[in-house]
């Protein structure tokens, strides 16, 4: 690396790598110099001159923005004539605002407010008519009002920088200029609220928010987005129980401030009016509300008389739940029903990938690998709109690191806007079609292999070869569609495994029935089914079969329950979830849903009903966690991390699991960022934007990057 | 969109002035071709050009809103009358002649007649100055134009229809 | 026909084949010197040619008057990518219409100066990026090109001589800020023409982002005199440091406008009064605008002055882009303020704060100012806004729209007052700002 040079900040001393921007160098002394359009992470664009210092020397004042540090640099940037040059700009900026700050969404978070508050230009000698223009609504949640736009293009390059869109860009030119939408009067895009969140002022609004509260009237409460298994942390901010907006503006946890329109906008399933609130008993074929503990006790004595006689319980885990839940009833199945038919939906082949990676350090990349591998390839997936977060740290490397990618997927996908090269396979063909890539594979230094469902059983092991076959380090993602999917599979919510990848069959457990053996076994005594709609498109080949439901809605399967148990929400919860990195993260509990428990304590509550308390351990995630620390291979994960917000990688287990599952059972849902399994589908806002694009494999943004 | 056969020949030949990779370039210069062969910019025409440059609709409507001889969405007229009141012309009659336009058309600025055959516009320096005060009929230069001169040339526009 | 009556006064280089018949065909242009410039340049080494222009001290004759062949030495040499020269012929500032003249009159000398700088850098292709209104000037362009072309001094391997060229003509579509070069690739790029962050300059980074020479038409059209007169012979047409001759547009209250060679350094006021036919009905002179309306305004006493870079700034004003606005004493100087600034508020391209909400600003002052509803702290306002716009914008047409206006109400400040007593408004700031504490 090159030496540093050395100048001075306001007389203090610093060092900085050649190249870096004044600006940044001076943030990093705690020097905040004042920048409306500066984004770190996008294009410089200079515009609106409020991060002028004074450089020994040179006559002009410059933007800290632009200008690279300089060995021997003395930099000023607070003086009495900046803040004059500043409180100018101020006042230029002002005289067609509409101060209407008391009414803004934006007040007590505004950067425009902050700036005069910092500078004084309060006070205002403008006496001429401004220009008015009347506030746009763009797409179901984006509203714009142009009259409050400083025009500092944060909005426009997130769009197509950041995300790849291109939805936004200006139109008109001088004092008229105005950011515009893709079509006109409305927007077409991802919906992903990006644009919103990087207004340093009120221009741009989401319809969520608009005049709900004061920034400073809500609890701000950092979890883990509740959707897909990208596992986005986010900053809900709550009123009374009441989420009422998502984003990540502190940049902290793996995505930065990056979220998408899931993320931002589909948590008001959360307060749905059709949330499930009461238990409920079937009596005379009619579903009868009852209290908790009547339906507890209910649920105890029958699980308790089936399993006496001998009956098959069979058990449904599912990739909404938390690690601990997911830990604890398997426990509780295998342990105290003695049943090993326990499952869920599984939606990649992450026991294939483990088995083949078995004993290898690094060899699972992280969401910030993404970020920095030299050359990443994606098989089988429209990241774009399956795992956006993903696309999005692909992308973030190209732009900044020049990263090459490379796409082997059925149709156009966002990524060829930058591809290397970009190879068309039907779907289970994209082993055949790698082969193609092989040399240029082989001259890279590095690559992070991200693969979807379609490349399953076999074609990982041959994946996992070819890895090895080009001579560098290879690190893999094995897409999975839940929030916990991944953490379902590491703890053991199939029969063929225990938690940590332990063959159940080497345990001594007894052979357990897959998902679709459960439904379609006509002896089955009792279904269980937590948070998972198996039901859906399936009938149950058991009809008299008892069916337990664990969940936040009625869904179909939960019609067909026998008892019916509220759960709540992952934003009601405590506990840790595994995204698709196998990266641990810890939730805080956000909002609570009068008369909702959350599926570990109802889990809890039917063991003690079934005297089984003790033998169970206590239904309190630290504690579960911490069972699950000593027991669960590769969640032996240090808790300061997690506990601080951190995430932490579980590693592939030591040695081969041994344990051949059916690849036949790993299908995704095929999700898109406008639906979401079960959750998403009650999310009024997710509905609302179901018109927008996002049906896969349409490429629908993609144009030749010779026109940038 | 299909274009008339010339105008599709001007588009060749313009795309053809730049790099293939850089077809971008040929933006400006097809809208405004466009523009002279049509009588206006639609739409149509916006998506039309937007393919054959290979960008988004909405990049092609950032640009053509930043020219100000591109006239969208409301286009000028068949003729159209573009007084300099610039600094030169300013002090050589430019103003007087803006005033005699607007009121022998009875048209403002940017403003086009009924029957769309007459437009007027005040514009910036045409690069006349020295032969102010100036105007322009379309790309036509007239010079040193005194208020009879003017009165002449619209009378003629109304009899070239 | 010419515009206008040549003075005897004129140094006649860059215009000495204006009014030749068929001034468009290479025919025309060989047989008078055409190509000879070329012809000698093919000989040279790209350094002589660079070191014969930075001998003659032409200075970029679009405005800001940098030294030309030190601009070409910018180029980077073994750059693996393609170099291009850009004519900027844009052509909006206010009071200016030399390249008009250039291109109508001698279009080959032009692509000649482009050929001889292509030699230079490296060069294969080049563009002529031509405001959207000079369309005739376009097809007058595009002939010659074709002749060029079709008689073998454009293309491949050019008379022989082993050395690739292609020429395009651009339009422009309306848009003084696209004469700013950096806007000016920005639009050829096929983009809005807003100004790029610099560095990188156009000679590293330009169109297309490879090493690009952009100069004004007037610059180009200077290069094969100086290569046929040799760089320091050149230079000596013109006064210290500022080599040559060049097209003064002169406008306004004379009683010969028009376009006129002549050298660098020639005293304005001879200019005014011995090759512009002198004061129009003999009236008083009252003020110059010496360079494009950009530069700051001289008062009639200040005009005793060599017209050259250097002594223009020395007394706070530029050269611009020679375009000399003569204004006599009946001129209302709160009008042109307010005319400027018009301009420049419907130039702004709208990038930066200062510019797109400043300008906005002053031209609404100026606009009430001359409507008779002036505020007595006006003039004062419009001078600190325009202050707070001056050096702090991201490209200089902040700086182009202030400094007339700082200069205008320093130096004319008694016409606003003026304006200022007749308004309704006066006696309304004037008692508010008087009321006494206290009372
Ligand atoms: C706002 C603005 C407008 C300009 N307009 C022109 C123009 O119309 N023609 C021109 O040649 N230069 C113009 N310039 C100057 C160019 O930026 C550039 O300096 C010049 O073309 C370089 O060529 P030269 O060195 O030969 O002068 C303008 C500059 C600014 C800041
Ligand atoms: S000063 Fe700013 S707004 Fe004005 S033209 Fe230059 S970049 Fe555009
Ligand atoms: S001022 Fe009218 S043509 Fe220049």
């Amino acid at each position: 690396m090159a030496d540093l040079v050395k100048l001075t900040i306001d007389g203090i001393p610093v060092e900085a790598a050649p190249g870096s921007l004044l600006i940044e160098v001076a943030r990093r002394i705690g020097k905040e110099i004042p920048a409306f359009c500066y984004y770190d992470g996008f294009s410089q664009v200079a515009a609106c001159r409020m991060c002028l210092v004074e450089i020994e020397g040179i006559p002009k004042l410059m933007t800290a923005c632009t200008q690279p540090v300089g060995e021997g640099m003395v930099v000023r940037t607070e003086t009495p004539k900046l803040a004059e040059a500043r409180k100018g700009t101020l006042e230029f900026l002002l005289t067609n605002h509409p101060l209407d700050c008391p009414v803004c969404d934006k007040g007590g978070e505004c950067e425009l407010q902050d700036m005069v508050f910092r500078y004084g230009a309060s006070e205002s000698r403008y006496v001429e008519i401004k220009h008015h223009h009347d506030e746009q609504q763009w797409s179901p949640v984006v509203y714009f009002d142009p009259a409050r736009c400083i025009l500092c293009y944060r909005c426009v390059r997130v769009c197509s920088e950041g995300m790849g869109v291109n939805a936004l860009g200006v139109v008109q030119r001088g004092a008229y200029a105005e950011i515009a939408p893709n079509h006109t009067d409305h927007l077409e895009c991802d919906e992903c609220g990006a644009c919103i969140d990087i207004c340093p002022v009120g221009a741009l609004t989401s319809d969520t928010y608009r005049y709900q509260t004061r920034p400073w009237e809500m609890n701000h409460v950092g979890t883990i987005c509740t959707h897909c298994s990208n596992g986005c942390k986010t900053t809900l901010g709550v009123r009374n129980d009441q989420i009422i907006r998502g984003n990540n503006r502190d940049r902290s946890g793996i995505n930065g401030e990056f979220l998408c329109v899931k993320g931002r906008y589909a948590f008001d399933f959360n307060e749905s009016e059709e949330r499930l609130t009461t238990p409920m008993i079937r009596k005379g074929g009619k579903l009868e509300p009852a209290s908790w503990s009547d339906a507890v006790r209910f649920v105890a004595g029958k699980l308790k008389q089936l399993k006496e006689a001998g009956r098959q319980i069979g058990v449904v885990g599912s990739g909404r739940v938390t690690n601990e839940e997911s830990y604890y009833l398997q426990k509780f199945a295998r342990q105290v029903l003695g049943t090993n038919s326990i499952d869920h939906e599984r939606s990649g082949d992450v026991v294939t990938l483990l088995d083949a990676l078995a004993g290898r350090a690094n060899a699972l990349a992280t969401v910030d690998d993404l970020y920095r591998a030299k050359a990443v390839l994606v098989i089988g997936s429209d990241l774009a709109h399956q795992h956006p977060l993903l696309h999005w740290q692909i992308r973030a490397n190209w732009r900044h690191h020049a990263a090459h990618t490379y796409s082997v997927t059925a149709g156009p996908v966002r990524e060829d806007q930058h591809t290397v090269a970009a190879i068309r396979a039907a779907e289970g063909a994209e082993m055949n079609a790698l082969e193609q890539l092989r040399d240029k594979l082989s001259a890279e230094s590095e690559l992070a292999i991200v693969f979807g469902d379609s490349v399953k059983g076999e074609a990982v092991r041959q994946l996992v070869s070819f890895g090895d076959s080009l001579g560098i380090p290879v690190k893999y993602v094995c897409l999975v569609d839940y929030v916990n999917s991944r953490g379902a599979m590491d703890m053991g919510i199939i029969p063929e495994l225990l938690p940590g990848y332990q063959s159940a069959a080497a345990a001594g457990l007894p052979v357990g029935l897959t998902l679709p053996q459960m439904l379609a076994n006509e002896h089955l005594g009792a279904l269980w089914v937590v948070n998972a709609d198996p039901l859906r498109n399936t009938r149950l080949a058991a009809k008299e079969a008892f069916v337990i439901v664990q969940d936040l809605f009625l869904t179909a399967t939960a019609q067909q329950a026998d008892v019916l148990l509220p759960s709540a929400s992952l934003y009601e919860k405590l506990g840790t979830v595994t995204n698709v990195c196998g990266e641990v993260q810890r939730l805080t509990k956000a909002a609570q849903t009068m008369g909702a428990k959350a599926d570990l304590e109802i889990i809890g509550l039917i063991a003690k009903e079934l005297g089984m308390a003790s033998q169970m351990g206590p239904w309190i995630t630290d504690k579960v966690f911490a069972e699950m620390q000593q027991v669960v291979a590769g969640y032996n994960v240090p808790l300061p991390v997690i506990a601080t917000g951190g995430a932490a990688q579980t590693l592939p287990p030591a040695v081969k699991i041994g344990v051949e599952t059916d690849p036949a059972l790993i299908r995704s849902a095929r999700d898109t960022q406008f639906t979401s399994g079960t959750l998403g589908s009650y999310s009024k806002k997710l509905d609302s934007l179901l018109e927008s694009p996002g049906s896969l494999y349409q490429g629908e943004n993609v144009l030749a990057l010779a026109t940038q | 969109m299909t274009l008339p056969q010339e105008l599709e020949q001007k588009f060749s030949e313009i795309i053809g002035k730049y790099p293939p990779e850089y077809k971008k370039s040929a933006l400006v210069p097809l809208l405004l071709y466009s523009q002279d062969a049509l009588g206006k910019i639609t739409p149509e025409l916006v998506n039309e050009v937007a393919r054959r440059v290979g960008v988004f609709p909405l990049q092609v409507e950032e640009v053509l809103t930043y020219y100000s001889m591109l006239h969208f969405p409301k286009p000028m007229g068949k003729y159209h009358v573009q007084i300099c009141t610039n600094v030169s012309c300013q002090l050589t009659g430019g103003p007087e002649l803006w005033e005699l336009a607007c009121k022998r058309l009875g048209l403002g600025h940017k403003e086009v007649s009924a029957d769309g055959l007459i437009s007027l516009e005040e514009v910036e320096c045409i690069g006349a100055c020295s032969w102010a005060p100036a105007i322009q009929i379309n790309y036509d230069f007239h010079h040193f134009v005194t208020p009879e001169k003017l009165d002449e040339l619209l009378d003629n526009l109304r009899q070239l229809q | 026909m010419l515009f206008n009556e040549p003075s005897p006064l004129e140094t006649k280089v860059l215009t000495r084949r204006f009014g030749l018949p068929n001034s468009d065909t290479v025919d025309s242009f060989l047989a008078n010197e055409g190509f000879a410039a070329f012809r000698k340049a093919v000989t040279m080494t790209p350094e002589a040619i660079i070191d014969e222009v930075k001998k003659s001290n032409l200075r970029g004759r679009g405005g800001a008057g940098f030294p030309t062949g030190m601009k070409w030495g910018f180029v980077p040499r073994n750059s693996p990518k393609p170099k291009y020269i850009v004519v900027n012929a844009d052509e909006s500032e206010p009071g200016t219409c030399k390249d008009r003249l250039l291109m109508q009159y001698d279009p080959l000398q032009l692509i000649e100066g482009m050929m001889i700088s292509a030699l230079a850098v490296g060069a294969k292709r080049g563009y002529i990026y031509i405001r959207g209104e000079y369309r005739y000037l376009i097809d007058i362009m595009d002939r010659a090109i074709a002749d060029a072309y079709a008689k073998g001094w454009l293309g491949q391997n050019i008379q022989g001589t082993g050395f690739d060229f292609d020429v395009f003509t651009h339009t422009g579509a309306g848009a003084y800020e696209c004469g700013e070069e950096s806007a000016l690739l920005e639009s050829l790029e096929g983009k809005r023409g807003v100004p790029r962050i610099r560095p990188p300059f156009p000679a590293v980074a330009g169109l297309w982002r490879c090493p690009t020479v952009l100069n004004n038409v007037e610059t180009f059209a200077s290069v094969p005199s100086i290569l046929l007169m040799g760089g320091e012979a050149w230079a000596n047409l013109g006064s210290p440091r500022n080599g040559g001759t060049r097209l003064f547009c002169i406008s306004g209250h004379v009683n010969k406008p028009g376009v006129y060679e002549l050298p660098m350094g020639f005293n304005l006021m001879r200019m005014i009064n011995e090759v512009a036919g002198g004061m129009k009905g003999g009236r008083h002179l009252k003020a110059v605008i010496p360079g494009g309306s950009s530069c700051p305004i001289l008062k009639a006493e200040e005009c005793d002055i060599a017209m050259d870079f250097d002594a223009l700034k020395a007394v706070n004003s530029m050269l611009g882009s020679g375009g000399v606005v003569v204004m006599d004493e009946t001129t209302d100087m709160v009008k042109v303020a307010l005319r400027i600034m018009r301009f420049y508020q419907h130039e702004s391209c709208g990038w930066c704060i200062p510019c797109r909400e400043g300008t906005l600003w002053l031209k609404k002052i100026l606009t009430r100012v001359e409507a008779g509803m002036g505020q007595r702290n006006d003039p004062a306002l419009l001078h600190e806004l325009a202050n707070n716009m001056l050096g702090r914008t991201f490209c200089p047409l902040g700086d182009a729209a202030a400094m007339p206006t700082i200069s205008i109400v320093e130096k004319f400040r008694d016409e606003f007052d003026d304006y200022i007593r007749r308004s309704p408004m006066a006696s309304v700031a004037e008692a508010e700002t008087e009321v006494p504490v206290g009372v």
